[in-house]
């Protein structure tokens, strides 16, 4: 048997790529069935509008994928903190059905993005897009200024056919005269935001008593300075008088209100309880509170 | 027995030049995007960021190194074990051209942006198409080769060959497939989970058959013939040959551990990672066995180190890889630096260290000369293994540290680091990075400028060699 096949190649080739198919049916074909079970499908998933398609050629056409991934494990660290407040904001097959070609990644060399729609405002991804280390000192991420230019949308119809996604003439008449900028942000403001787990995370409340352990505390002061120019700064400003986001320098509200707000964010603020924890988050609280003089 | 026979090794002469000049593209370009990575004012968008010149660095590193120099040394080792000249010379002609022609395209195109954004399929359907047209090409003129052979018996190399002649096609095909838009833009046939699972089918079967494979092939072609002395094992060589080809294919799944895929396809995935030491090693031992009695050409032959710091890297890359596949390790370093650590022991350890020993064994023998100096073929030897150790083991270490803090929490649940200050841990082992990849690019120079200097001092005109017929 052997000895054939040692001197037979066309039986050769055919009994390997027998071999090679029997684990390519197994694993690669069979599979399509489970992936396709109707019953993951999840209802607020929509396919993309014009827009949001345009901006995700962008990010295809500009490889971002190649350092950002978009699924959450489900991960103690990687839920906390991608999908900050839930415990099974994990990513789920229903949210990429529309997703051709799916953009997992392979490498994080910057943050997953599964979860970053509704994160933080329009203005802080144009801020951000345009020159990174402007908000986030230490980044490594190369500066995308150019997309301010003007969105090809020549193709942008077509495109929604090939994938058979349904449009109105209004949403393609709001495609023209958009910028790339425009239409990449669009995009990151879907990921992750048609499923529930958002809502569910935003609508748990706090446990546990709201009582700043640090009041008096002067060595809580310098590290709460620190924590507010790494997290803080980048949308309120260097001296906190408003940015993206308001001023911080008269705050007259309760310090309880103002570490539920950092914990679990609020409008266009995101979370920051996931990733900084309660003691870090009452140290802001006391520095911002020693900043509008009076607590 | 001595069978005159002639062969014609244009084509390897070609396709060794060029994949050697794509392979220095390939370094040039790591560099660069390694020094981006520390430098972000380094990348010049559009046409030269991060984003679009990584795939440029991996398509030409193993499409047009890896995948070239294969072609070069499968037209020459072919026609030696087959002791029959090559099926069509002129077709083998051709397939350079068009083989330089895709890979130029494949670079112009990756930094314009179009791109189907698959890791190592990135390419757009128009040249996917030409891709295709290249391979059955070259899948028949070597094939056809094989059936017109004198000799009966095929050596494990030329099984090696078959099966990545067969599995390559049946890999690109699939994962390739798209709809097209316009002549620049396409959309991938499936969608989400089920897209991802075909991607690291392919992905990882790639490295089945575009990085085990081919330079098995090599390997057990060059090691009796620099040695000496014959393969260990003809049985094991053939234990591992249908074992390796069986359990690849049920693989994919281990890069996508955690995801949305099902889990039991992880869990196959998983398994048969495990299982894959077995044949790999089985090919690691052949190599040791062979050298039983043999350890002290380590000292006397420059080729030897190639070969056996090659097949002992893909030893350690065989049982990294699977201790990568199991769930819990995954969890840990998945995402992290450690691949790219993991990824370039496999690809500057084991292939490019086996493709340089081919290298160096073919130029003097088709252009009938001698190596021009066997001193800095020793000092490519310690610099590319020095600049790729202090690549993956910064990587590996970086991984470790990352991973750890990504995953610190504090006693009340939350996590204690944020991801920006994890990733300013990163810039010293980047800059450790870095430099492991220029001193891997001096080793190519000093590599590249030996070759030149070997080429010129020998024979330029003849088209053919006349060979004798031992093999």
């Amino acid at each position: 048997m052997l000895d054939l096949l040692e001197k037979k190649p066309v039986i050769l080739l055919l009994l390997s790529a027998l071999v090679i198919m029997i684990g390519t049916a197994v694993t690669m074909i069979a599979p399509f069935t489970w992936i396709n079970d109707p019953s993951l499908k999840i209802a607020g998933v929509k396919p993309y509008t014009p827009l949001q398609l345009e901006g995700r050629d962008i990010y295809v056409r500009e490889g971002c994928n190649n350092c950002h991934t978009q699924t959450v494990r489900p991960l103690v660290a990687d839920v906390a903190r991608y999908a900050p407040g839930s415990t099974d904001g994990y990513s789920k097959v229903g949210e990429f059905v529309y997703d051709q070609p799916h953009l997992w990644g392979s490498r994080r060399t910057g943050p997953d993005l599964a979860r970053i729609g509704g994160k933080y405002p329009d203005a802080w991804h144009y801020k951000h897009m345009a020159d990174p280390q402007s908000m986030v000192p230490k980044s490594n991420m190369p500066g995308y200024a150019f997309m301010r230019q003007p969105l090809d949308s020549s193709l942008t119809e077509r495109k929604m056919k090939a994938l058979g996604f349904p449009y109105t003439p209004a949403e393609l008449e709001a495609v023209k005269g958009k910028t790339e900028m425009d239409a990449l942000v669009a995009y990151l403001q879907k990921l992750g935001n048609d499923i529930p787990w958002r809502k569910a995370a935003a609508a748990a409340p706090l446990v546990g008593e709201l009582k700043n352990p640090y009041t008096d505390n002067a060595s809580a002061l310098n590290e709460g300075k620190l924590l507010v120019s790494q997290n803080c700064a980048q949308c309120h400003g260097e001296e906190l008088k408003g940015g993206i986001g308001p001023a911080l320098t008269s705050l007259a509200r309760p310090e309880g209100e103002i570490f539920s707000t950092i914990f679990k964010g609020r409008g266009g603020m995101p979370a920051f309880g996931d990733t900084l924890g309660r003691e870090k988050v009452w140290k802001i609280v006391t520095y911002l509170g020693s900043r509008t003089g009076k607590k | 027995m001595s069978v005159k026979a002639s062969y014609s090794d244009d084509a390897t002469k070609g396709f060794l030049t060029w994949s050697i000049i794509w392979g220095l593209v390939a370094v040039l370009v790591g560099v660069l995007i390694s020094f981006q990575l520390v430098f972000p004012q380094l990348n010049i968008p559009p046409y030269l960021s991060y984003g679009r010149l990584r795939p440029i660095h991996t398509n030409a590193a193993i499409f047009g190194w890896g995948i070239g120099s294969f072609m070069a040394m499968f037209y020459y080792i072919t026609q030696r074990l087959t002791k029959c000249p090559i099926w069509s010379p002129g077709l083998a002609r051709f397939q350079l051209w068009l083989f330089n022609l895709v890979i130029i395209l494949a670079a112009v195109s990756l930094a314009m942006g179009y791109t189907q954004s698959k890791e190592y399929a990135e390419l757009e359907w128009p040249i996917d198409i030409l891709v295709v047209i290249l391979w059955v090409i070259f899948a028949l003129n070597i094939f056809m080769t094989i059936m017109k052979r004198k000799e009966e018996q095929m050596y494990v190399s030329l099984w090696y060959i078959i099966a990545t002649l067969v599995g390559v096609a049946v890999l690109y095909l699939v994962n390739s497939a798209a709809i097209p838009v316009s002549l620049f833009k396409s959309y991938s046939a499936y969608a989400g989970a089920n897209d991802a699972n075909v991607q690291w089918w392919y992905g990882h079967n790639a490295v089945a058959m575009v990085l085990t494979t081919p330079p098995l092939a090599i390997f057990y072609y060059l090691l009796p013939k620099i040695t000496g002395v014959p393969i260990y094992s003809h049985r094991m060589g053939i234990i591992a040959f249908w074992s390796l080809i069986f359990m690849y294919l049920w693989t994919g799944a281990h890069h996508l551990l955690w995801t949305p895929v099902p889990d039991w396809v992880q869990t196959l995935a998983m398994g048969f990672s495990i299982l894959l030491i077995a044949p790999s090693w089985a090919s690691v031992f052949n190599g040791y066995f062979s050298m039983n009695g043999q350890w002290h050409q380590m000292r006397d032959n420059y080729l030897v180190k190639f070969l056996v710091f090659g097949i002992t890297f893909y030893g350690l890359q065989t049982l990294q890889g699977p201790s990568q596949a199991i769930r819990t390790f995954s969890a840990f370093i998945h995402y992290t630096d450690w691949v790219p650590g993991h990824v370039h022991m496999g690809a500057l350890g084991w292939v490019s260290l086996v493709l340089f020993a081919g290298v160096y064994y073919l130029i003097p023998r088709i252009y009938e000369t001698e190596l021009y100096s066997v001193k800095l073929a020793n000092a490519h030897f310690w610099l590319a293994v020095s600049g790729q150790l202090i690549y993956s083991i910064s990587m590996w270490i970086a991984g470790i540290q990352q991973a750890t803090m990504l995953n610190a929490t504090n006693a009340d649940g939350s996590l204690h680091y944020t991801f920006m200050e994890s990733l300013a841990e990163m810039y010293p082992y980047w800059h450790m990075r870095a430099g492991g990849g220029v001193i891997y690019l001096v080793s190519l120079l000093i590599f590249i400028y030996n070759i030149l200097k070997t080429v010129n001092s020998g024979s330029s005109g003849s088209q053919t060699v006349r060979a004798t017929g031992a093999v």
